[in-house]
């Protein structure tokens, strides 16, 4: 990276860290909303460890994967709306006129969406072992999920950006929320996929690949070091930041030609 | 020539109805969640969860969707009053409830309104999610006088959530508000046997769902779809309490908003 282009990251992605800490509101239900919901499920859903076949007999070591997911869900909302703000008050306008290039843009929109997913990850592994979860893998076990939480956090931030780059609108990036909030109970997030019994719904399941980010933490979380488990989460993880960020500078042109 | 005769209650509680039932079944916006999200709901929980009916203990008789039903309903019924509260609450900050505030002779009317939009759109949700049940195959163990008391648990239900959410809509005037009416309601509603029966709850969780009024709710309405009634006097005792209560905080988000103007 040139130093022209580190220093235009570095200070774009100052501000968007700054700008994340300084909204208690983009944080706040971030953390506390997963972390109902895992209390919520944990109790509620007990009894489904005695289910035969049922991996682990700990239902909250089972639900501890899904307050990740639900937390880069947010990102999604935050990254996106904290763009979609700059597009409505101007300021991409204004950044248009300056000499900053396409890639220190997107990137540095997403360091507050690294550093939120950080904070969550963290807080909802400590909340989660304190609670009693297992973490089978130990503590480089617990290295890997706040690095995979992380990863999945900034790739589903950039289609955030994605999102905030095609509309322009806030309000259009937060009405995403329940489109990716399908994704997620469509998947196998309270039950292991060879337990759904409806075929379509295990079907809908298998194919959708938060079920696979989903079973990478988990794999941590109950069974120990399973590379070929991490490998597909860490790779579909990737895979999904490679396509939110080609698709958001391809959004970003076509924004930059009609300013 | 004589004075223009005065709206009275239902006059007015029928315009601001119409308005709001307008505004939901034209606006794509309102109009898709509302009917999507309880369908999404009943699908994910019925057929995502379904094998929780083999749990050891789990004896419901009429099935897990069944079972699922009736949470979903209830649900829907809270957060159609919900949704209505962010409509009062945008209008408040359009300016258009004051001018409601400065036409109606009687203000209870504006508030009824809301509440029989609530209603209506309610209505439609939950002949959807019926008929959606239905042909997905669901049980109905109990008699047509028993779903009557189903779906008057859930009119009730739907009330009360309508007056909890009018009162803040009405105390707040921003649609800022809209977390506030939003996560007690969730709260509530999650807090109760959402997934296995009662008995199947232990810890925190049990001891909370044990108090929570909304438990009740849930039994009475499962009883009642599986045909074996259960809990119906306290079902029916809260659900008639809650929103009697919840109109005493809707009355006085009014005043409040009458005296800001």
């Amino acid at each position: 990276m040139s130093g022209g282009l580190r220093t235009q990251v570095g200070q774009l992605a100052h501000r968007s860290v700054l700008r994340t800490l300084r909204q208690p509101a983009q944080i706040v239900p971030a953390l506390i909303f997963p972390l109902f919901l895992l209390a919520v499920n944990a109790g509620g859903l007990k009894g489904a460890t005695n289910l035969p076949g049922f991996p682990t007999d700990s239902y909250l070591t089972f639900a501890l994967a899904v307050p990740f997911m639900q937390g880069a869900l947010f990102s999604v909302m935050n990254a996106g709306t904290d763009l979609a703000r700059d597009i409505e008050t101007g300021f991409l306008n204004r950044l248009a006129l300056t000499p900053l290039r396409g890639a220190a843009l997107l990137s540095g929109l997403l360091a507050g969406a690294v550093v939120l997913g950080l904070l969550q990850a963290v807080v909802y592994l400590t909340v989660g072992l304190i609670a009693g979860a297992d973490l089978a893998a130990g503590a480089g076990g617990a290295l890997v999920i706040v690095v995979l939480a992380v990863t999945i956090t900034v790739a589903f931030g950039s289609i955030g950006l994605f999102a905030a780059l095609r509309t322009g609108s806030g309000e259009a990036v937060q009405s995403l929320f329940p489109v990716f909030f399908v994704f997620l109970f469509l998947s196998s997030m309270a039950l292991p996929l060879e337990l759904i019994q409806t075929d379509w719904y295990r079907a809908i399941a298998t194919a959708n690949p938060v079920s696979y980010l989903l079973q990478a933490f988990r794999s941590l979380l109950i069974e120990g070091w399973d590379i070929g488990e991490l490998a597909l989460g860490f790779g579909i993880a990737l895979a999904i930041l490679a396509i939110g960020m080609f698709a958001a500078s391809g959004a970003l042109k076509t924004r930059l030609v009609r300013t | 020539m004589s004075e223009p005769r005065t709206p009275g209650l239902r006059t007015i509680a029928l315009a601001v109805a119409w308005r709001s039932v307008h505004n939901f079944l034209t606006n794509p916006a309102f109009l898709v969640p509302a009917l999507v999200f309880p369908l999404f709901f009943f699908v994910s929980f019925a057929g995502g969860l379904s094998a929780i009916g083999n749990v050891p203990g789990f004896d419901y008789p009429t099935g897990y969707t069944a079972f699922q039903f009736v949470f979903v309903l209830l649900q829907s019924a809270a957060f159609g009053g919900v949704f209505t509260g962010f409509g009062i609450a945008r209008d408040f900050e359009t300016g258009f409830a004051q001018r409601y505030l400065l036409a109606a002779s009687n203000r209870n009317g504006i508030v009824a309104g809301y509440a029989l939009a609530a209603l209506i759109r309610a209505l439609v949700t939950w002949t959807m999610l019926t008929v959606v049940a239905v042909v997905a195959g669901m049980n109905i163990d109990g008699s047509g006088i028993d779903l009557f008391g189903l779906y008057a648990l859930a009119i009730l239900v739907n009330v009360a959530a309508t007056m909890w959410a009018a009162g803040v809509a009405m105390r707040v005037r921003s649609i800022q508000g809209g977390p506030l009416m939003q996560f007690p309601t969730f709260l509530v509603l999650f807090l109760a046997p959402v997934y296995v029966p009662l008995s199947l709850l232990s810890g925190w969780i049990h001891a909370v769902a044990s108090v929570n009024p909304i438990t009740a709710l849930l039994e009475a309405g499962r009883g009642f779809i599986a045909g074996d009634p259960t809990v119906i006097a306290l079902a029916f005792a809260i659900g008639l309490a809650l929103p009697v209560l919840f109109a005493f905080w809707a009355r006085g988000g009014l005043r409040r908003a009458e005296a800001a103007g």
